[in-house]
Protein backbone atom coordinates (compact mmCIF):
# COMPACT_ATOMS: atom_id res chain seq x y z
CA UNK A 1 0.00 0.00 0.00
CA UNK A 2 1.52 3.63 -1.25
CA UNK A 3 -0.55 5.44 1.56
CA UNK A 4 -0.03 4.23 5.04
CA UNK A 5 -3.43 4.23 6.52
CA UNK A 6 -5.40 4.12 9.90
CA UNK A 7 -8.42 2.86 10.84
CA UNK A 8 -10.46 4.33 14.00
CA UNK A 9 -10.61 1.54 16.57
CA UNK A 10 -14.11 2.88 17.29
CA UNK A 11 -15.65 3.63 14.15
CA UNK A 12 -13.76 2.18 11.52
CA UNK A 13 -13.42 5.24 9.38
CA UNK A 14 -10.09 5.15 7.21
CA UNK A 15 -7.43 8.38 8.02
CA UNK A 16 -4.41 8.68 6.20
CA UNK A 17 -1.79 8.19 8.90
CA UNK A 18 -0.16 11.68 9.31
CA UNK A 19 3.70 12.16 10.97
CA UNK A 20 2.79 13.97 14.24
CA UNK A 21 4.76 17.63 16.38
CA UNK A 22 6.27 16.61 19.14
CA UNK A 23 3.61 15.26 21.94
CA UNK A 24 0.92 15.63 19.40
CA UNK A 25 -2.22 13.65 19.14
CA UNK A 26 -4.20 12.05 16.12
CA UNK A 27 -7.96 11.97 16.79
CA UNK A 28 -10.71 10.48 14.59
CA UNK A 29 -11.90 13.01 12.54
CA UNK A 30 -15.17 11.50 12.56
CA UNK A 31 -15.95 10.39 16.56
CA UNK A 32 -12.81 12.17 18.12
CA UNK A 33 -11.77 8.96 19.63
CA UNK A 34 -7.67 9.01 19.81
CA UNK A 35 -5.89 7.18 17.42
CA UNK A 36 -2.16 7.58 18.14
CA UNK A 37 -0.43 9.52 20.08
CA UNK A 38 3.73 10.82 19.70
CA UNK A 39 5.22 9.26 22.94
CA UNK A 40 8.70 11.05 22.78
CA UNK A 41 11.17 8.09 23.77
CA UNK A 42 8.45 5.79 24.60
CA UNK A 43 10.44 2.17 25.08
CA UNK A 44 13.28 4.19 27.05
CA UNK A 45 10.52 5.78 29.57
CA UNK A 46 8.41 2.30 29.71
CA UNK A 47 11.47 0.34 30.42
CA UNK A 48 12.26 2.55 33.09
CA UNK A 49 8.52 2.46 34.90
CA UNK A 50 8.06 -1.12 34.09
CA UNK A 51 11.65 -1.54 36.27
CA UNK A 52 10.38 0.34 38.95
CA UNK A 53 7.09 -0.76 38.73
CA UNK A 54 8.17 -4.81 39.35
CA UNK A 55 10.38 -3.79 42.31
CA UNK A 56 7.41 -1.90 43.58
CA UNK A 57 4.95 -4.54 43.07
CA UNK A 58 7.69 -6.93 45.09
CA UNK A 59 8.07 -5.07 47.87
CA UNK A 60 4.24 -4.13 48.23
CA UNK A 61 3.73 -7.99 48.26
CA UNK A 62 5.75 -9.07 50.50
CA UNK A 63 4.92 -6.72 53.49
CA UNK A 64 1.73 -6.13 55.51
CA UNK A 65 -0.86 -3.71 54.12
CA UNK A 66 -2.70 -2.61 57.10
CA UNK A 67 -2.24 -3.47 61.01
CA UNK A 68 -4.85 -3.29 62.95
CA UNK A 69 -3.93 -2.66 67.00
CA UNK A 70 -6.48 -3.66 69.72
CA UNK A 71 -5.25 -4.41 73.51
CA UNK A 72 -1.66 -4.84 72.64
CA UNK A 73 -1.67 -6.66 69.70
CA UNK A 74 -1.45 -6.00 65.78
CA UNK A 75 -3.12 -8.12 63.52
CA UNK A 76 -1.31 -7.49 60.04
CA UNK A 77 -2.71 -8.41 56.43
CA UNK A 78 -0.86 -8.35 53.47
CA UNK A 79 -2.91 -8.55 49.81
CA UNK A 80 -1.79 -12.41 49.07
CA UNK A 81 -2.85 -12.72 53.04
CA UNK A 82 -6.50 -11.09 52.02
CA UNK A 83 -7.11 -13.32 49.41
CA UNK A 84 -5.92 -16.36 51.59
CA UNK A 85 -8.71 -15.24 54.53
CA UNK A 86 -11.08 -15.05 51.46
CA UNK A 87 -10.57 -18.98 50.21
CA UNK A 88 -10.29 -20.01 53.06
CA UNK A 89 -14.37 -17.95 54.31
CA UNK A 90 -15.24 -20.55 51.34
CA UNK A 91 -15.61 -17.36 48.86
CA UNK A 92 -13.37 -19.21 46.33
CA UNK A 93 -14.34 -16.89 43.26
CA UNK A 94 -13.96 -13.73 44.99
CA UNK A 95 -10.74 -14.67 46.55
CA UNK A 96 -10.22 -15.48 42.26
CA UNK A 97 -11.11 -12.14 41.49
CA UNK A 98 -9.14 -9.82 44.14
CA UNK A 99 -5.64 -12.54 43.51
CA UNK A 100 -6.36 -12.24 39.66
CA UNK A 101 -7.12 -8.35 39.50
CA UNK A 102 -4.65 -7.06 42.25
CA UNK A 103 -1.80 -10.01 42.07
CA UNK A 104 -1.61 -12.00 39.10
CA UNK A 105 -2.36 -9.64 36.36
CA UNK A 106 -0.36 -6.73 37.25
CA UNK A 107 2.39 -9.09 37.41
CA UNK A 108 1.67 -10.81 34.25
CA UNK A 109 1.36 -7.15 32.56
CA UNK A 110 5.15 -6.04 34.09
CA UNK A 111 6.89 -8.97 33.28
CA UNK A 112 5.34 -9.01 29.99
CA UNK A 113 6.56 -5.37 29.44
CA UNK A 114 10.34 -6.25 30.30
CA UNK A 115 10.22 -9.28 28.08
CA UNK A 116 9.72 -7.53 25.14
CA UNK A 117 10.68 -4.57 25.10
CA UNK A 118 14.06 -4.88 26.84
CA UNK A 119 15.80 -7.74 24.52
CA UNK A 120 14.10 -5.13 21.17
CA UNK A 121 15.89 -2.45 22.98
CA UNK A 122 19.20 -4.24 22.94
CA UNK A 123 18.56 -5.02 18.72
CA UNK A 124 17.16 -8.73 19.19
CA UNK A 125 13.77 -10.02 18.81
CA UNK A 126 12.47 -11.84 21.63
CA UNK A 127 10.75 -15.71 21.41
CA UNK A 128 7.11 -15.95 20.83
CA UNK A 129 6.79 -12.05 20.95
CA UNK A 130 3.54 -11.66 18.85
CA UNK A 131 1.94 -14.28 21.30
CA UNK A 132 3.52 -12.43 25.01
CA UNK A 133 2.18 -9.47 22.78
CA UNK A 134 -1.38 -10.51 22.65
CA UNK A 135 -1.25 -11.95 26.64
CA UNK A 136 -0.40 -7.99 27.13
CA UNK A 137 -3.35 -7.06 25.61
CA UNK A 138 -5.58 -9.16 26.64
CA UNK A 139 -5.22 -8.89 30.21
CA UNK A 140 -4.27 -5.15 30.78
CA UNK A 141 -8.15 -4.09 31.34
CA UNK A 142 -7.96 -6.34 34.27
CA UNK A 143 -5.39 -4.93 36.29
CA UNK A 144 -6.56 -2.79 39.04
CA UNK A 145 -4.47 -1.66 41.61
CA UNK A 146 -5.82 2.01 41.58
CA UNK A 147 -8.99 0.65 42.15
CA UNK A 148 -7.76 -1.81 44.85
CA UNK A 149 -5.67 1.48 46.77
CA UNK A 150 -9.27 3.28 46.93
CA UNK A 151 -10.72 0.21 48.40
CA UNK A 152 -7.60 0.02 51.03
CA UNK A 153 -8.62 4.00 51.96
CA UNK A 154 -12.02 3.08 52.60
CA UNK A 155 -10.83 0.29 54.67
CA UNK A 156 -8.85 2.56 56.51
CA UNK A 157 -11.19 5.13 57.21
CA UNK A 158 -13.98 1.87 58.30
CA UNK A 159 -11.87 0.62 60.61
CA UNK A 160 -10.04 3.45 62.33
CA UNK A 161 -13.69 3.08 64.18
CA UNK A 162 -12.69 0.27 65.89
CA UNK A 163 -9.27 -0.08 66.63
CA UNK A 164 -6.34 1.90 65.73
CA UNK A 165 -4.87 1.25 62.23
CA UNK A 166 -1.24 0.79 61.91
CA UNK A 167 -0.33 1.73 57.50
CA UNK A 168 2.37 -0.83 56.61
CA UNK A 169 5.03 -0.93 54.00
CA UNK A 170 2.96 -2.07 51.36
CA UNK A 171 0.29 0.51 51.41
CA UNK A 172 3.28 3.22 50.20
CA UNK A 173 4.49 0.97 48.08
CA UNK A 174 1.08 0.03 46.54
CA UNK A 175 0.43 3.96 46.48
CA UNK A 176 3.73 4.20 44.20
CA UNK A 177 2.83 1.47 42.25
CA UNK A 178 -0.36 3.10 41.29
CA UNK A 179 1.78 6.31 39.80
CA UNK A 180 3.81 4.13 38.34
CA UNK A 181 1.23 2.16 36.61
CA UNK A 182 -0.80 5.15 35.41
CA UNK A 183 2.44 6.66 34.18
CA UNK A 184 3.05 3.21 32.09
CA UNK A 185 0.03 3.68 30.39
CA UNK A 186 0.87 6.97 29.58
CA UNK A 187 3.90 6.49 27.88
CA UNK A 188 3.90 3.22 26.76
CA UNK A 189 3.09 3.46 22.51
CA UNK A 190 2.78 -0.42 21.00
CA UNK A 191 3.29 1.36 17.60
CA UNK A 192 6.98 2.38 18.89
CA UNK A 193 6.83 -1.22 19.63
CA UNK A 194 6.11 -2.82 16.42
CA UNK A 195 7.81 -0.41 14.31
CA UNK A 196 11.04 -1.35 16.01
CA UNK A 197 10.36 -5.15 16.34
CA UNK A 198 9.12 -4.89 12.68
CA UNK A 199 12.97 -3.34 11.97
CA UNK A 200 14.54 -6.08 13.77
CA UNK A 201 12.42 -9.32 11.83
CA UNK A 202 13.48 -7.72 8.64
CA UNK A 203 16.77 -6.09 8.99
CA UNK A 204 17.86 -5.42 5.01
CA UNK A 205 14.29 -4.39 3.76
CA UNK A 206 13.46 -0.38 4.81
CA UNK A 207 10.36 -0.17 5.54
CA UNK B 1 -14.43 16.98 2.26
CA UNK B 2 -14.64 13.52 0.64
CA UNK B 3 -17.22 11.23 1.48
CA UNK B 4 -16.58 8.63 4.61
CA UNK B 5 -15.01 5.48 3.78
CA UNK B 6 -14.60 2.91 6.30
CA UNK B 7 -12.28 0.06 7.04
CA UNK B 8 -14.27 -2.26 6.21
CA UNK B 9 -15.88 -1.14 3.07
CA UNK B 10 -12.55 -1.54 1.75
CA UNK B 11 -12.73 -4.87 2.60
CA UNK B 12 -9.93 -3.74 5.40
CA UNK B 13 -9.42 -5.76 8.57
CA UNK B 14 -8.12 -4.18 11.45
CA UNK B 15 -6.46 -6.24 13.89
CA UNK B 16 -7.91 -5.24 17.34
CA UNK B 17 -4.39 -6.62 19.07
CA UNK B 18 -1.79 -4.72 17.24
CA UNK B 19 -4.21 -1.80 14.93
CA UNK B 20 -2.51 -3.28 11.84
CA UNK B 21 -4.87 -3.33 8.42
CA UNK B 22 -4.47 -6.18 6.47
CA UNK B 23 -6.79 -6.98 3.31
CA UNK B 24 -7.86 -10.64 3.48
CA UNK B 25 -7.75 -13.49 0.74
CA UNK B 26 -10.99 -14.92 -0.60
CA UNK B 27 -9.27 -17.91 0.00
CA UNK B 28 -8.66 -17.64 3.91
CA UNK B 29 -12.08 -18.81 6.06
CA UNK B 30 -10.64 -17.67 9.41
CA UNK B 31 -8.06 -14.41 8.62
CA UNK B 32 -4.78 -14.20 10.80
CA UNK B 33 -3.61 -10.55 11.34
CA UNK B 34 -0.15 -11.23 9.01
CA UNK B 35 1.77 -8.94 11.98
CA UNK B 36 0.70 -10.12 15.30
CA UNK B 37 -1.37 -13.53 14.21
CA UNK B 38 -4.48 -12.44 16.45
CA UNK B 39 -8.26 -13.73 14.47
CA UNK B 40 -9.38 -11.06 12.38
CA UNK B 41 -12.95 -10.10 11.92
CA UNK B 42 -14.60 -7.04 9.79
CA UNK B 43 -16.96 -6.93 13.25
CA UNK B 44 -16.63 -8.43 16.49
CA UNK B 45 -18.69 -11.81 15.69
CA UNK B 46 -22.25 -11.57 16.88
CA UNK B 47 -21.40 -8.91 19.43
CA UNK B 48 -24.90 -8.20 19.88
CA UNK B 49 -26.57 -11.26 21.12
CA UNK B 50 -23.17 -12.27 23.23
CA UNK B 51 -23.55 -8.57 24.78
CA UNK B 52 -27.14 -9.12 25.84
CA UNK B 53 -26.18 -12.47 27.43
CA UNK B 54 -23.59 -11.34 29.71
CA UNK B 55 -25.82 -7.96 30.14
CA UNK B 56 -29.09 -10.36 31.02
CA UNK B 57 -26.72 -12.05 33.40
CA UNK B 58 -25.68 -8.90 35.28
CA UNK B 59 -28.76 -8.03 35.32
CA UNK B 60 -30.29 -10.75 37.36
CA UNK B 61 -27.19 -11.10 39.60
CA UNK B 62 -27.65 -7.19 40.54
CA UNK B 63 -30.55 -8.05 42.30
CA UNK B 64 -29.00 -10.54 45.38
CA UNK B 65 -25.60 -7.78 44.85
CA UNK B 66 -27.63 -5.26 46.03
CA UNK B 67 -30.12 -7.42 48.66
CA UNK B 68 -27.91 -10.38 50.23
CA UNK B 69 -25.11 -8.65 52.96
CA UNK B 70 -21.54 -8.27 51.69
CA UNK B 71 -20.01 -8.43 55.18
CA UNK B 72 -21.35 -10.30 58.14
CA UNK B 73 -20.33 -8.59 61.63
CA UNK B 74 -20.91 -11.07 65.04
CA UNK B 75 -19.82 -10.10 68.51
CA UNK B 76 -20.27 -10.90 71.96
CA UNK B 77 -23.22 -8.46 71.06
CA UNK B 78 -25.07 -10.71 68.46
CA UNK B 79 -24.36 -9.77 65.20
CA UNK B 80 -25.05 -7.53 61.96
CA UNK B 81 -25.67 -8.21 58.52
CA UNK B 82 -24.04 -5.31 56.18
CA UNK B 83 -24.93 -4.41 52.16
CA UNK B 84 -24.21 -2.12 50.11
CA UNK B 85 -26.80 0.52 51.12
CA UNK B 86 -26.33 -0.46 54.45
CA UNK B 87 -22.74 0.80 54.07
CA UNK B 88 -23.36 3.71 52.11
CA UNK B 89 -25.62 4.57 55.55
CA UNK B 90 -23.30 3.65 58.11
CA UNK B 91 -20.66 6.06 56.33
CA UNK B 92 -23.41 9.16 56.02
CA UNK B 93 -24.07 8.82 59.35
CA UNK B 94 -21.22 8.44 61.12
CA UNK B 95 -19.70 11.47 58.96
CA UNK B 96 -17.68 10.32 56.45
CA UNK B 97 -20.25 11.81 54.19
CA UNK B 98 -17.22 11.82 51.38
CA UNK B 99 -16.63 8.11 51.77
CA UNK B 100 -20.54 7.78 51.41
CA UNK B 101 -20.55 9.03 48.52
CA UNK B 102 -17.75 7.69 46.58
CA UNK B 103 -19.29 4.27 47.31
CA UNK B 104 -22.38 4.94 46.32
CA UNK B 105 -20.97 6.04 43.17
CA UNK B 106 -18.70 3.06 42.71
CA UNK B 107 -20.91 0.72 44.11
CA UNK B 108 -24.13 1.31 43.02
CA UNK B 109 -24.53 3.61 40.55
CA UNK B 110 -21.95 3.06 38.23
CA UNK B 111 -22.84 -0.18 37.60
CA UNK B 112 -26.75 0.67 37.08
CA UNK B 113 -25.71 3.37 34.49
CA UNK B 114 -23.58 1.61 33.04
CA UNK B 115 -26.18 -1.59 32.78
CA UNK B 116 -28.73 1.26 31.57
CA UNK B 117 -26.34 2.71 29.17
CA UNK B 118 -25.40 -0.87 27.77
CA UNK B 119 -29.61 -1.26 27.04
CA UNK B 120 -29.74 2.29 25.24
CA UNK B 121 -26.59 0.81 22.99
CA UNK B 122 -27.75 -2.27 22.12
CA UNK B 123 -31.25 -1.47 21.75
CA UNK B 124 -30.70 1.60 18.97
CA UNK B 125 -27.76 -0.64 17.04
CA UNK B 126 -30.85 -3.81 16.76
CA UNK B 127 -32.91 -0.68 15.61
CA UNK B 128 -30.33 0.42 13.13
CA UNK B 129 -30.63 4.26 14.29
CA UNK B 130 -29.36 7.24 13.75
CA UNK B 131 -30.25 8.99 16.91
CA UNK B 132 -27.20 10.87 18.87
CA UNK B 133 -24.65 8.64 16.93
CA UNK B 134 -21.76 10.69 18.50
CA UNK B 135 -23.26 11.03 21.63
CA UNK B 136 -23.61 7.68 21.55
CA UNK B 137 -19.66 6.84 20.79
CA UNK B 138 -18.78 8.85 23.42
CA UNK B 139 -21.08 7.19 26.21
CA UNK B 140 -19.64 3.86 25.24
CA UNK B 141 -15.94 5.41 26.30
CA UNK B 142 -17.60 6.90 28.91
CA UNK B 143 -19.01 3.04 29.85
CA UNK B 144 -15.61 1.44 29.34
CA UNK B 145 -13.25 3.73 30.94
CA UNK B 146 -15.35 4.22 34.49
CA UNK B 147 -16.31 -0.05 34.81
CA UNK B 148 -13.28 -1.08 36.33
CA UNK B 149 -13.97 1.54 39.70
CA UNK B 150 -17.24 -0.92 40.68
CA UNK B 151 -14.71 -3.09 42.19
CA UNK B 152 -13.88 -1.11 44.93
CA UNK B 153 -16.07 -2.80 47.31
CA UNK B 154 -14.59 -6.26 46.95
CA UNK B 155 -11.51 -4.68 47.73
CA UNK B 156 -13.09 -3.36 51.10
CA UNK B 157 -14.73 -6.43 51.96
CA UNK B 158 -11.44 -8.52 51.42
CA UNK B 159 -9.18 -6.05 53.56
CA UNK B 160 -11.66 -5.62 56.90
CA UNK B 161 -12.36 -9.49 56.46
CA UNK B 162 -8.80 -10.24 56.72
CA UNK B 163 -8.58 -7.85 59.70
CA UNK B 164 -11.07 -8.14 61.88
CA UNK B 165 -10.49 -11.56 63.13
CA UNK B 166 -10.37 -11.15 66.64
CA UNK B 167 -12.43 -14.46 67.91
CA UNK B 168 -12.82 -13.45 71.12
CA UNK B 169 -14.40 -9.95 70.50
CA UNK B 170 -15.49 -9.63 67.03
CA UNK B 171 -15.45 -11.45 63.51
CA UNK B 172 -16.21 -9.98 59.92
CA UNK B 173 -16.88 -12.70 57.00
CA UNK B 174 -18.06 -11.97 54.13
CA UNK B 175 -21.16 -12.64 52.66
CA UNK B 176 -23.05 -14.24 49.77
CA UNK B 177 -23.96 -10.73 48.18
CA UNK B 178 -20.00 -10.33 47.26
CA UNK B 179 -20.43 -13.23 45.12
CA UNK B 180 -22.90 -11.52 43.44
CA UNK B 181 -21.67 -8.19 43.52
CA UNK B 182 -17.93 -9.55 41.88
CA UNK B 183 -20.12 -11.46 39.18
CA UNK B 184 -22.06 -8.21 38.25
CA UNK B 185 -18.75 -6.14 37.50
CA UNK B 186 -16.93 -8.81 35.39
CA UNK B 187 -19.98 -9.90 33.63
CA UNK B 188 -20.81 -6.40 32.66
CA UNK B 189 -16.70 -5.42 31.89
CA UNK B 190 -17.17 -8.66 29.69
CA UNK B 191 -20.77 -7.26 27.98
CA UNK B 192 -18.89 -3.60 27.66
CA UNK B 193 -15.93 -5.52 26.13
CA UNK B 194 -17.90 -8.00 23.39
CA UNK B 195 -19.87 -4.75 22.55
CA UNK B 196 -18.32 -3.14 18.83
CA UNK B 197 -18.70 -0.06 18.90
CA UNK B 198 -18.23 0.18 15.15
CA UNK B 199 -21.92 -0.94 15.07
CA UNK B 200 -23.09 2.45 16.31
CA UNK B 201 -21.42 4.19 13.25
CA UNK B 202 -22.31 1.26 11.11
CA UNK B 203 -26.35 2.94 10.33
CA UNK B 204 -25.10 6.36 9.52
CA UNK B 205 -23.29 4.91 6.36
CA UNK B 206 -26.44 2.66 5.50
CA UNK B 207 -27.81 6.14 3.31
CA UNK B 208 -24.70 8.02 1.66
CA UNK B 209 -23.22 4.97 0.47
Amino acid sequence: MSVPLVACHECDLLQREVPLPEGGVARCGRCGAELYRDRPASLDRTLALAAGALLLFAIANSFPILGLALQGQVIHTTLYGAVHRLWDEDMKSVATLVFATTIAVPAIELSALAYLLLPVRLGRLPPHFTHVFRVLQAVRPWGMVEVFMLGVLVSLVKLAHLAGVVPGIALWSFAALMLLMAALTAVFDPRALWKAAGALARPAAPA
Amino acid sequence: MSRAVTAAELGLLRCHVCSQLSRAAASQREPRCPRCGAGLHLRKPSSVSRSWALLVAAMILYVPANTLPMMRTSSLFGSQSDTILSGVVYFWTSGSWYLALIIFFASIMVPMLKMIALVLLLVTVQRRSRWQVAQRARLYRLVELVGRWSMLDIYVVAVIVALVQLKALATITPGAGAIAFGSVVVLTMFAAMTFDPRLIWDASEDDNG
